[in-house]
């Protein structure tokens, strides 16, 4: 899913929030290893974020998900200091913004960074232009410039018309738009999301999740999405840190998350996720057995029966699929004689590689052989057995391939026999 | 009490305080004083100049453009009412003390108001403060006014300004208070300076609260004319004043009925400054 990237865009080492008086004293207990509600207990000081580490790579889409009081909001709130972190740093571009000056911290508001709120903190007062204008209108950029700019911000989030209108008379997903455009026209690196689409009803949020990944895709932004909704943090994550009590539990791609939860908390968190809306035909694809096109009927049936399955997939050199052959078919040919091209099935249910298991069941079910996974060029990734299909959806990962791709490597002699 | 603690002369120490006042500023005061005075009694030569009829009619225009056509027609027919009265002459005195005490307090009250907004110890000073100034009787500070600024409508001005900021001040907080959060947050997520925040958000967002404590203050300043006219503050609040102590009870209530006709054009026209030119919904 995420290509390799390997520039930090933002280091986040060892950070703590403490809220309250005696924070010096909290963070000494922090230091003992006290844990947050023995602190609350002795100190009266709230711990928001507890000795957070992380790196954000340019690019890719982060997100930072926990229930209500995990300190998600505090943590992005020390991505811009909007809240002054106790201890700790944190980078932007290899710059330490803890130590920064007033002077510098706007700076880096103003240019690096972009933020988009809850529940929109548009202007009311001002027009959905004047909205989007703010962050240059307060950098001093010249009017006829500021507003070309915001205009072609809200054109990128599909508001174009929309520009004399006031906040109060567009809807909730229009108004969130204008909360994008307004943190888009500034042209940041990084966008800053705080539950941005959680007041949005469910429709509407999911356009708004497609619409986003578009634009990331377009504009390969850092994107830090602040959620409490596992399904959303899955859909648009590249990577999930997960955060529990202020603290970060675990941080991995959707699939290590739900495949190997470092612990019982985040276990707990992903075991009601719809694992067939998650995992991919990739992911529980098994290594498919294949014969050349020009090796004839004899060898396929030999294949087959020492691997005792009842029909294989032909594929000619470039491992091209092509169709298959049945056992009982290649027994029939032998004995009159004909070639492999001439017996094989070419009506083959054939799926790529990304699609997800809730839309394999219907295939699956009326498939009288195997379903060929394949990529783009019509090459045979791997099949879909029923049984891998089925143990995926119990969670159980011995039929879970790890990062959505087959592991060529892997001996599979023992899978296959419950081919068919 | 006498005997456990010897009586502090709080009295006296006040009275010298005042006394040093005078001596030591004399002249500051004075300055003060012929400022005032110049521009009450500028404003009032000034509008005198404009015959009456036209006066009213002008002033509802005013209205009608601040405010509605209604408005505009009571202005009308009430100012034509008070001439008709032959209040016109002491009401354009009363007019000139209210407006320029409003001017006064809201060109300090203002600033001190959005200054209290932004910091909770200038809060902890400005508070008790305006609790005194609201509620100490005006009569009390009149006193002192006088010796400083000596008899006349200086006096006047000077206590309604002390006696009608206290709204002014305390609704401009509330109102840049009252801002939502996610809002300042916002402006500041964006790397707004302080003054960008109040007066691009802040103020514009707090303007209907802040024109709801201008309104107070104008209201209030105008229960004050009666007791100005105490120390010789010319205007409707003298004629009331005459007609009280000579018993009058009729030319009270001529002139009184006359405050109250400025006093309801005055609140109404505010008032809709206060509700105009908010485009679009606000929450």
């Amino acid at each position: 899913m995420s290509e390799q990237i390997v520039n930090k865009k933002i280091e986040v080492i060892n950070t703590t929030k403490i809220f309250g008086k005696n924070a010096k004293r909290a963070s000494q207990l922090l230091n003992e290893g006290k844990s947050k509600g023995e602190i609350l207990k002795a100190t009266g000081a709230t711990v928001g974020v507890k000795n957070a580490s992380f790196d954000v790579y340019e690019g890719e889409i982060f997100v930072i998900m926990g229930l209500s009081g995990s300190g998600k909001s505090t943590l992005v709130r020390l991505l811009n200091r909007l809240i002054d972190p106790t201890m700790g740093n944190i980078l932007l571009d290899g710059e330490d913004i803890v130590g920064m000056n007033k002077e510098q911290l706007r700076n880096v508001r103003r240019k690096k960074i972009g933020m988009v709120f809850q529940n929109f903190a548009l202007f009311p007062h001002k027009t959905i232009l004047e909205n989007a204008e703010y962050g240059l209108e307060i950098q001093g950029v010249a009017k006829a410039e500021r507003q070309a700019k915001a205009k072609e911000s809200l054109g990128l989030v599909g508001l174009a018309g929309y520009e004399d209108q006031f906040p109060g008379q567009l809807s909730g997903g229009m108004q969130q738009r204008v909360g994008l455009a307004r943190a888009l026209a500034n042209g940041p690196d990084i966008l800053l999301m705080d539950e941005a689409f959680s007041a949005l009803d469910p429709l509407i949020r999911k356009d708004m999740q497609d619409e986003l990944l578009q634009l990331h895709n377009d504009m390969g932004k850092t994107i830090i999405f602040i959620t409490h909704d596992l399904d959303e943090a899955l859909r648009i994550g590249d990577r999930i840190a997960l955060m529990k009590d202020g603290e970060i539990v675990q941080v991995g791609t959707p699939e290590e998350i739900l495949m190997s939860p470092s612990n019982e908390y985040v276990e707990r968190f992903v075991e009601d996720v719809d694992l067939s809306k998650v995992l991919t035909a990739g992911h529980i694809m098994k290594k498919a057995d294949t014969v050349q096109i020009d090796r004839g009927a004899r060898i396929a049936l030999r294949m087959m029966k020492k691997l005792g399955i009842s029909s294989i997939y032909v594929v000619n050199k470039a491992n091209r699929l092509l169709g298959a052959v049945t056992a009982q078919d290649a027994s029939l040919a032998i004995e009159a004689g004909k070639t492999l091209e001439e017996i094989m099935i070419t009506d083959l249910p054939m799926i790529p590689q990304d699609t997800v298991l809730i839309d394999l069941f219907d295939i699956v079910s009326t498939a009288v052989i195997p379903v060929a996974v394949i990529d783009e060029n019509n090459r045979l990734q791997g099949i879909i057995i029923r049984g891998a299909l089925i143990g995926a959806l119990s969670g159980d990962n011995q039929f879970i391939n790890n990062n959505g791709t087959f592991d060529s490597d892997e001996k599979t002699d023992t899978e296959v026999k419950i081919n068919g | 009490m006498d005997k456990i603690l010897p009586r502090l002369p709080f009295a006296e120490w006040i009275d010298n305080g005042v006394d040093w006042l005078v001596v030591t500023f004399g002249t500051v005061f004075d300055g003060i004083s012929d400022f005032l005075k110049g521009i009450v009694e500028g404003s009032v030569e000034w509008l005198d100049m404009v015959p009456s009829i036209l006066l009213a009619v002008l002033f509802a225009l005013l209205a009608w453009f601040v405010s509605t056509r209604r408005i505009a027609l009571f202005t009308l027919i009430g100012l034509l009412f008070i001439d008709y009265l032959g209040y016109w002459y002491p009401m354009l005195q009363m007019l000139a003390l209210v407006l320029t005490s409003v001017f006064f307090a809201l060109i300090i009250g203002i600033p001190v108001g959005i200054w209290g907004s932004q910091q909770a110890t200038a809060r902890k000073i400005i508070n008790p403060l305006l609790d005194l100034m609201q509620t100490m009787p005006a009569f009390v500070y009149l006193l002192p006014a006088i010796f400083f600024f000596n008899i006349g409508v200086v006096p006047g001005v000077v206590a309604s300004v002390i006696f009608s900021m206290p709204p002014t001040i305390r609704l401009t907080m509330l109102g840049i208070q009252q801002v939502p959060k996610d809002l300042i947050e916002a402006t500041e997520a964006f790397g707004s300076t302080t003054w960008q925040r109040l007066s691009k958000v802040q103020i514009p967002l707090a303007k209907p609260t802040i024109m709801a404590g201008v309104n107070q203050s104008i209201m209030l300043s105008l229960s004050m004319v009666v007791i100005a006219s105490m120390v010789g503050a010319p205007g409707l609040g003298e004629e009331v004043y005459r007609a009280v102590t000579q018993l009058k009870t009729g030319v009270g209530f001529e002139a009184g009925l006359s405050i109250v006709i400025v006093a309801i054009i005055l609140d109404r026209v505010t008032q809709h400054a206060g509700k105009k030119k908010q485009g679009g919904i606000t929450k």
